[in-house]
């Protein structure tokens, strides 16, 4: 690996951290219900917004209102994204004139975007009018990541409290963190974005004249480029801030418009993570202990820092085949090298496995060059991140919760070890929290295995298939790991845009997004009602580097021990293949 | 319990909608057309008689020896600004080896002399299909047929490459690239 790789990943891992605590203290503020700036201009307008909505902001819920009413907002969600795709063609804003969604495609868009996952069955600009791409898709991208981040502050709250039956109000959590939070920092991230050549525009595509004429199939001449155009900024702003990932155009981020620059890239990559990252202060801000939020932080950054360096090793390396036919893939001056197909010129080979990284540890999905064709063990990587649960950074609000789950766990087996009963945070862990955190770790694993089994074995699911051998089965768990985790990256050469994928990654979005929320809720609910046990001498510490090492090895032993054999069919056989030069 | 939450679920709907949807976007597009026009718009470039004549930051298909070539190009047909996408193609993936031979064919038969090594990102597809951009090698190893071709210096050449190279950003962030749509332009330009 040359120097310049090392210098800009330890550049990304040095802004992220200096940029956790100012955004973790505002946010915290903005969720203990503490003045800002912006709630100072804006309180009035948000309080107009109950009365008028009928929300009572002053009333706490019990865990099953709270989770009564996240599945009301979001099953309504989904419900208005499924019926504006299928209406897109009577609707304003399409100046394409494109047709209705179909309707296998537009529930599983639905639900993709409903629950923070993002995967995109369908290309972008060729299938989604500006209206559908605003009022569907970017509306969702807001409250889906807000539904995320409320989760987590309502379990932390049931850290915090003792003896009280309620958790939080659930549309004053919703409206503070779009308000407050994600609005503000996409305003000023779509900005920058224009600033960099991001379009933000309703007009339609615009028609060039090419410099070199074509000649299309059938031999005719095709002098002209329709360059397709709309209000990107917007969408791609909250798309990287709230770990949506869903993209405006069909390549994502690796598209010119949507990350134009180096600096475009740099900033959409730090925005992937800078939520998540910071809700980690925001945690040892709200349970008043902020090593513990470090702690959390510091175990994820365990598992990823390895991850950065080791992506950016193999993808250096470039393609062995290619170097037998003597194509130059050697790092220089004047080039970065290595395996460079699916990837941009402008990105070379750290930025785009920096990205590819970051956006498989945090839910986000997004891309900025192809996975599909990344060599076996760099496509490896993010297909396992996902796979480890989505708990090293995560989905805003969702990663957190899930890693609590991890936490709840690992108490648990120290408690075991030691003979103790498990206590964090000063709340007792009992049985029902351990079945509740044993829920959020192991329904993923269920929806991600046996659904790809099934697939495998079905010509519905064969037929999607791109690329030959264990890559076409690295493409089918990799599209249900996605799903399950909420992520919405893909192997995309899988031709998922069928009724069979369309119907099962959706099914698979959705219970592995709301069969872990309800049960967070839970765990938020009966630690709420519990009194906070003094520390003692008995107390295992939860801040310590012990702890902190305790905690990631538990998240790898589950994850790793679940998918080792799955891992073993797809990319790893691939790599010993391709580094073996036996292809068959 | 839940039958009173209706009115609040579908009201917050609606407001939530109306702000995330309607109020933010139009607030960007706003803003963005005033204070940053040109980018707001696609970055167009536009040839002397006004017409546009394509995106900076979106690539053309080149494959005439007088001009620059740039990525491949996985859309179709290659460089489709209205449907992009990447080849997808797994590293081991026999279509991806006959896609490289026949760029690499393809550049031997018009530079039959040049002997050094090929560049990887000139074989080699991008993510988008529409990368504007090579890399500095990329560009320099295709110099010596468009000089030839053109009936200019080599420095002459050199030059316009260089002027339309980006560096990092920061000098850290990135890779170093040459605009394939640029270089070509101004070569045309040159020749005025």
């Amino acid at each position: 690996m040359n120097g310049n790789n090392v210098i800009q990943i330890l550049f990304y891992l040095t802004v992220l951290l200096l940029t956790v605590k100012p955004l973790g203290i505002y946010m915290a503020q903005v969720y203990e219900g503490k003045p800002s700036l912006l709630s100072i201009w804006f309180g009035s307008f948000e309080r107009a917004l109950y009365r008028i909505s009928g929300v009572k902001f002053e009333a706490s819920m019990t865990w099953k209102e709270y989770a009564g009413a996240v599945m009301l907002f979001n099953i309504l969600g989904i419900m208005a994204v499924y019926a504006i795709q299928r209406m897109q063609a009577f609707l304003p804003l399409n100046p394409l004139a494109l047709p209705a969604v179909s309707p296998d495609s537009s529930f599983n868009t639905a639900v993709s975007f409903a629950s923070n996952t993002n995967w995109q069955g369908y290309g972008g600009e060729s299938t989604m009018s500006y209206f559908t791409q605003m009022l569907a898709l970017t509306v969702q991208n807001f409250v889906s990541a807000a539904t995320g981040m409320v989760v987590l502050v309502a379990l932390i709250r049931g850290f915090v409290q003792k003896q009280t039956k309620t958790i939080g109000n659930f549309w004053v959590d919703l409206t503070r963190s779009t308000l407050y939070i994600l609005i503000p920092l996409s305003l000023v991230m779509a900005l920058v974005l224009v600033s960099q050549g991001t379009p933000q525009t309703f007009a339609s595509s615009v028609k060039v004249t090419l410099v070199q004429p074509m000649k299309d199939a059938s031999g005719k001449p095709a002098p002209e480029q329709l360059i397709a155009l709309g209000p990107v900024a917007s969408q791609i702003a909250i798309k990287q801030l709230g770990t949506n990932g869903g993209g405006f155009f069909n390549a994502n981020s690796g598209h010119p418009f949507e990350n134009p620059t180096p600096l475009s890239n740099f900033l959409e990559m730090l925005a992937i993570l800078w939520i998540p990252a910071a809700l980690c202060y925001t945690f040892g801000v709200m349970v008043q202990d902020r090593r513990q939020g470090w702690a959390l932080l510091a175990a994820m950054l365990i598992i990823f820092i390895p991850c950065l360096l080791w992506s950016a090793q193999i993808e250096q390396q470039g393609n062995p085949l290619l170097t037998s036919l003597g194509v130059d893939q050697k790092p220089a001056a004047f080039q970065p090298g290595g395996n460079m197909e699916g990837k941009e010129a402008r990105f070379g080979i750290v930025s785009s496995s920096i990205w590819s990284i970051a956006t498989s540890a945090a839910s986000n999905g997004s891309v900025n060059s192809m996975q599909d064709s990344f060599l076996p063990l760099g496509g490896m990587l993010p297909l396992w991140l996902i796979q480890l649960g989505e708990v090293i950074f995560g989905g805003v609000g969702s990663g957190l919760y899930g890693m609590i789950a991890f936490v709840i766990i690992a108490v648990f087996i120290a408690g075991l070890m030691i003979g103790r009963t498990p206590e964090y945070l000063g709340k007792k862990i009992e049985a029902y929290e351990m079945k509740m955190a044993a829920l959020v770790a192991l329904i993923p694993h269920i929806f991600i295995l046996i659904p790809t089994a099934l697939a495998v074995l079905l010509p519905a699911g064969k037929a999607g298939i791109l690329n030959p051998g264990p890559h076409g089965f690295s493409e089918i768990l990799y599209a249900f790991s996605s799903a399950s985790g909420n992520n919405g990256s893909a192997f995309a050469g899988l031709s998922a845009n069928t009724p069979f994928y369309n119907i099962a990654l959706g099914l698979a979005m959705f219970f592995c997004r709301y069969w872990l929320i309800i049960p967070m809720l839970a765990v938020a609910g009966s630690l709420s009602a519990k009194k906070i046990v003094p520390v003692s001498s008995g107390t295992l510490p939860t801040h310590t580097p012990l702890f902190v090492f305790f905690l990631a090895m538990v998240v790898l032993i589950v994850g790793a021990l679940t998918f080792f054999p799955a891992l073993a069919l797809g990319p790893i056989v691939e790599h010993l293949m391709l580094a073996g030069g036996n292809l068959r | 319990m839940l039958r009173e939450q209706l009115r609040p679920a579908i009201m917050m709907f609606i407001f939530l909608t109306a702000l995330t949807g309607i109020v933010y976007p139009l607030t960007v597009t706003g803003l963005a057309q005033v204070f940053f026009h040109k980018p707001a718009n696609g970055s167009l470039l536009f040839a002397s008689d006004g017409k546009p004549v394509g995106s900076a930051l979106i690539g053309q298909n080149f494959d005439d020896p007088q001009y620059f070539w740039g990525r491949l190009s996985a859309t179709t047909p290659p460089y489709n600004a209205s449907a992009s996408s990447g080849s997808n193609l797994g590293p081991a993936n026999p279509a991806l080896l006959e896609a490289v031979k026949a760029r690499i064919a393809a550049l031997r038969t018009v530079d039959p002399n040049n002997a050094t090594t090929i560049p990887v990102d000139l074989v080699t597809a991008s993510a988008s299909g529409l990368d504007p951009q090579i890399s500095l090698a990329g560009a320099y190893f295709q110099l010596p047929r468009v000089a030839r071709v053109r009936h200019l210096p080599d420095e002459t050449v050199r030059n316009i490459i260089d002027q339309n190279t980006t560096s990092r950003c920061l000098g850290i962030l990135g890779e170093p690239a040459v605009n394939v749509l640029k270089v070509n332009l101004a070569l045309d330009e040159f020749k005025k």
